[in-house]
């Protein structure tokens, strides 16, 4: 059985599930920005004391799950989301779903995912896909990161659905469910304004040095040290995990930040207000940074910049980001909202 | 970033699927792009595959120098640490660490053995003289 779905490939994986399903769900209005913006996905984190493949974490973007539960939320739309202990049981709920014509988000682990190009199967446990047909032991799959639609074995999806570890999926499902209002100019500007403000707190307001504008800041400080702490190999080691944790598959080079740009242009067409465009630019602004930043970290990871100039370099690229981002969203905490 | 500016440098995703990026056009507005890949992040890349196979290398010698058992080999190439290890097992924390003891290892039951071989997807023989399969 293949359900009638429209696979538009994304930047993103979960912004583009959510954006995919919303769609398939009637809400011809949404796009990857705006389910970006909505669910207030902008963020910058860096958690010293986690380490993924022997590096600090850094993180980009709010956690898994967040953008699908916030837009949906903001829009109104009621959802449905299930974990499973047993495998069998969240296979058959799967089967129950397609036979009802409903294409269903799941979560899944990358490491066994065996459609992505080895070099890329890491033990990263928030992957998102959409099922949406089943064809004899094929299950049908849209990834919105790959350009065409593909398919997994029932072992294989079972195997990534049921991947172990830091963020372990559980088999994880969930979709839009039930029958949505009418989504006019009206709701969408709420949902817009309310994903506006989540990410004003998030990026300004979150207590601690590690989280938000003073992550960034925070991460500079510590870059500075590197050389000396680390050593030049191990620094290089942590420099290369920021700039592959920044250019998760599909967001390349401060992605986020470029994407962010866009919601909020697309913003402004519902709201009307013209600093969002020129709030936008910053937003440009900071990602080409990001990605002159990312260039002077591979500079020092492929071994051509060693001297402790170059890392404190690459902490002003940091610093300058910082700057820009605080000022943008001080501003974006000014806009006086149209009733 | 501008459109004409994103990054087609070749890379291991090329041959699976191209990357879309947003970009701006000539009159400042977003709008998307495929790219094939960026340098810069390729080589990041590498750098963690270096880092893997310089883990798995030195678990190799130590395996063969007596001072642990293959499952540490087996262990780096899959990219897992004792936590990861335990997880897909169903062993405990402890009794992986006490695993990796190639004293320990040799003493082993074929079903304890038969628990690592299948997630690293191989025989207990493979296991045992750490030859892993292709992929």
């Amino acid at each position: 059985m293949k359900i009638d779905f429209e696979h538009r490939q994304s930047a993103h994986c979960e912004n583009g599930v959510t954006t995919n399903l919303l769609r398939h769900h009637g809400i011809s209005e949404i796009t990857e920005p705006l389910a970006f913006g909505i669910g207030a996905g902008l963020f910058f984190i860096y958690i010293p004391f986690l380490k993924l493949n022997n590096a600090p974490a850094f993180a980009f973007r709010s956690l898994p799950g967040q953008v699908f539960k916030r837009t949906c939320k903001s829009l109104h739309v009621d959802i449905e989301r299930k974990k499973f202990r047993s495998p069998e049981k969240a296979m058959a709920f799967l089967d129950s779903l397609l036979a009802k014509n409903q294409p269903a988000g799941c979560q899944v682990g990358v490491y066994y995912l065996s459609y992505f190009p080895k070099e890329y199967r890491f033990h990263f446990n928030a992957h998102n896909l959409v099922v949406y047909g089943k064809e004899g032991d094929n299950y049908l799959i849209s990834d919105p990161v790959m350009e065409e639609t593909t398919s997994l074995s029932s072992f294989e999806l079972q195997r990534v659905r049921f991947a172990k570890g830091p963020m372990a999926p559980k088999g994880q499902i969930y979709y839009p469910k039930g029958t949505h209002e009418e989504i006019d100019h009206d709701l969408m500007r709420k949902a817009i304004k309310s994903g506006v403000k989540q990410n004003v707190n998030r990026m300004l307001r979150i207590p601690g040095p590690i989280a938000g504008v003073s992550g960034i800041n925070y991460t500079a400080n510590m870059i500075k040290g590197y050389r000396e702490k680390l050593g030049l190999k191990k620094a290089g080691i942590y420099l290369a995990q920021l700039v592959r944790m920044q250019e998760e598959i599909g967001t390349g080079g401060g992605g986020f930040r470029f994407m962010y740009a866009a919601f909020l242009q697309e913003a402004q067409k519902y709201v009307q207000d013209d600093k969002l465009i020129s709030i936008a630019e910053e937003f440009t602004k900071a990602g080409d940074l990001w990605r002159s930043s990312a260039i002077q970290a591979a500079g020092i990871y492929k071994g051509r910049l060693t001297e402790q100039t170059h890392f404190d370099e690459m902490a002003r690229y940091l610093h300058e980001i910082a700057e820009i981002e605080k000022n943008a969203f001080q501003r974006l905490s000014k806009i006086q909202w149209p009733k | 970033m501008k459109k004409k500016d994103v990054p087609q440098d070749s890379s291991d995703l090329e041959k699976f699927t191209k990357e879309l990026y947003y970009a701006v056009d000539e009159n400042g507005n977003y709008t998307t792009a495929l790219s094939k890949g960026w340098e810069v992040k390729s080589n990041a890349l590498n750098v963690a595959w270096d880092d893997i196979k310089e883990r798995v290398q030195a678990a190799y010698e130590s395996v063969q120098k007596g001072e642990a058992s293959p499952i540490l080999f087996f262990m780096e190439l899959h990219i897992m640490d004792i936590g990861l290890l335990s997880a897909y097992t169903g062993f405990w924390k402890w009794q992986v660490s006490r695993h990796l003891k190639s004293t320990v290892f040799k003493k082993l039951s074929d079903k304890k053995l038969k628990e690592y071989a299948d997630v690293f997807n191989v025989s207990i023989e493979q296991l045992k003289t750490m030859t892993p399969n292709e992929d």
